[in-house]
């Protein structure tokens, strides 16, 4: 097992690319990021995608970019896991350079989600189609079961989860990348359109169109393309019941649990040594039942945690820096790179306003359907 | 003609049919080939108790194109007397009466409709009683 080190990275703004197809999308983060670690050859790459088939009606997107990224040739692999894609797909780049097998491998993750398609269609094919979709759940409508359980079990409040938003949203508001640059209030998410009960549309991530890439090497090789190589000291992904309603406690995503349990095992570090992180808020709720299942606070806490500031920049555990699904934009492929792109900023000190001051350590937390499988990756600045 | 993807599920959505594992007793809806707890693979076939108590419930107010119609309703995580849960409409009833630990009853019922030539497709939905 070699150390492994990511030594660049490239993503679009995430947003409604009206003007650029999946295949153009793709190519534009995988240029910048080829272009920010200055490899010249590229031995084989992983694409993390959920859906371009209900999307774009395109499949077969791992040769796709492979030809538009002008490296055709090389050995490249589409990776699904739903909206964990992005994140799963960076855990077989990992396990291909740690092994030894390859080198240089371009890991990225993609999602064109604004062509037209039924999303809330697409996006219920993460759920049990048979035994939740046909009897009229929706995505959103799985996390508000998730958050009418928690507040009443927690007393979790409303004000709590719409407390993730405006923070979300804070964050947002200076990342360039992000879909929405601008914040927004407690009232404007309780009294934005009702989605599902108890979640209106600002507890939910938007849809939209984006692409992440990075690019991996052995970390014994790093300091020759970048001063600032940012070792993986964990990839780790884990598995639950697809359905919510199988699972015995509705208000603990076990798999997020399971994944970061051994994800802290594998660095041999613990919640606390955490600097900053990006965690899966696809929908308010989940970013809280998210730090309960990583251990930065316990189950139960999380909607008090973020009332008192303790996710915020300056709080105890900066989460979702970036802006989060909510404001950076969720194309779900994309999402677990994009993720990792700005835990790499982080640790690099290139986070500019959004920057926590000495980050060293961070993690990412990525998840598919209502939890049903969670992808936990955590690096160090070398 | 239905679907074979529908009729082939027609057991469990008409009439509640789950496997018991042989070995430790636990019930699967649908039925499984693996229990989960034991990895017993022998099972006998039991039908569900139709009364239940809400979990945790929404009411969806966006849907996907099949239930576009229908919405406002509400969709609960239902536990039946057999400690099963399953995700169900909760029909006949307002939104706000609906509230968590309510005793239901589960009912046959048209769940949507099927393809572009509109097949009509049953199943079980809640009501409370």
């Amino acid at each position: 097992m070699r150390d492994v080190a990511i030594i660049g990275c490239g993503m679009t703004k995430f947003g409604e690319l009206w003007k650029k197809s999946i295949r153009d999308i793709f190519v534009e983060a995988g240029l910048k990021a080829i272009d920010d670690a200055g490899v010249e050859n590229i031995d084989s790459m992983y694409v993390g995608s959920m859906t371009s088939g209900l999307f774009v009606e395109q499949e077969h997107i791992s040769a796709i970019m492979a030809d538009y990224l002008g490296i055709a040739g090389i050995p490249a692999v589409r990776i699904e896991s739903a909206c964990a894609s992005g994140g799963l797909a960076l855990r077989q780049g990992f396990i291909e350079v740690t092994s030894g097998m390859n080198d240089i491998v371009l890991v990225g993750g993609v999602e064109k989600m604004t062509d037209g398609a039924d999303a809330t269609y697409a996006l219920a094919s993460a759920a049990d189609q048979e035994y939740e979709v046909y009897n009229g759940i929706t995505f959103p409508g799985l996390y508000a079961m998730i958050a009418r359980a928690h507040m009443h079990r927690y007393g979790t409040t409303r004000k709590q989860l719409a407390l993730v938003a405006v923070k979300n949203h804070k964050n947002g508001a200076s990342n360039p990348n992000a879909q929405f640059q601008r914040e927004t209030t407690i009232d404007g998410v309780i009294n934005a359109t009702m989605v599902a009960d108890p979640l209106t549309l600002m507890d939910c991530s938007p849809v939209s169109d984006g692409a992440a890439c990075v690019i991996l090497c052995p970390l014994d090789q790093a300091k020759k393309y970048t001063d600032t190589p940012v070792k993986i000291l964990a990839s780790c992904a884990a598995t639950d019941n697809i359905a919510l309603h199988q699972r015995d406690d509705v208000t603990i995503l076990k798999a997020v649990k399971l994944s970061g349990e051994s994800a802290f095992k594998q660095a041999g570090i613990s919640p606390g040594d955490i600097d900053v992180a990006e965690v899966h808020d696809c929908f308010t709720i989940a970013e809280i039942c998210a730090i309960e299942d990583l251990g930065f606070v316990a189950k139960g806490k999380g909607g008090e945690f973020t009332e008192k500031g303790e996710t915020a920049l300056d709080g105890k555990i900066p989460i979702n820096t970036s802006g989060g699904l909510k404001s950076k934009g969720h194309p779900v492929g994309a999402t677990g790179i994009a993720q990792v792109i700005e835990i790499v900023e982080q640790l690099r000190g290139n986070a500019g306003k959004r920057q926590v001051k000495n980050a060293k350590v961070g993690l990412t937390q990525n998840m598919g359907g209502s939890g049903a499988s969670s992808v936990v990756h955590i690096f160090r600045v070398v | 003609m239905p679907s074979p993807r529908y009729w082939r599920e027609i057991p469990q959505r008409y009439r509640l049919e789950a496997n018991k594992c042989k070995k430790c007793g636990k019930i699967f809806f649908p039925p499984r080939l693996i229990c989960c707890e034991c990895r017993g693979q022998a099972f006998e076939k039991i039908r569900l108790s139709d009364e239940g108590k809400i979990i945790t419930f929404t009411v969806i107010r966006v849907a996907p194109q099949q239930f576009a119609t229908q919405t406002p309703y509400v969709v609960a995580i239902v536990e039946t007397k057999d400690e099963v849960r399953l995700t169900t409409q909760v029909a006949d009833c307002k939104p706000e009466d609906v509230e968590i630990g309510k005793k239901v009853r589960l009912v046959f019922r048209k769940i949507q409709e099927e393809g572009k030539t509109g097949i009509l497709c049953y199943g079980y939905k809640a009501v409370l009683v």
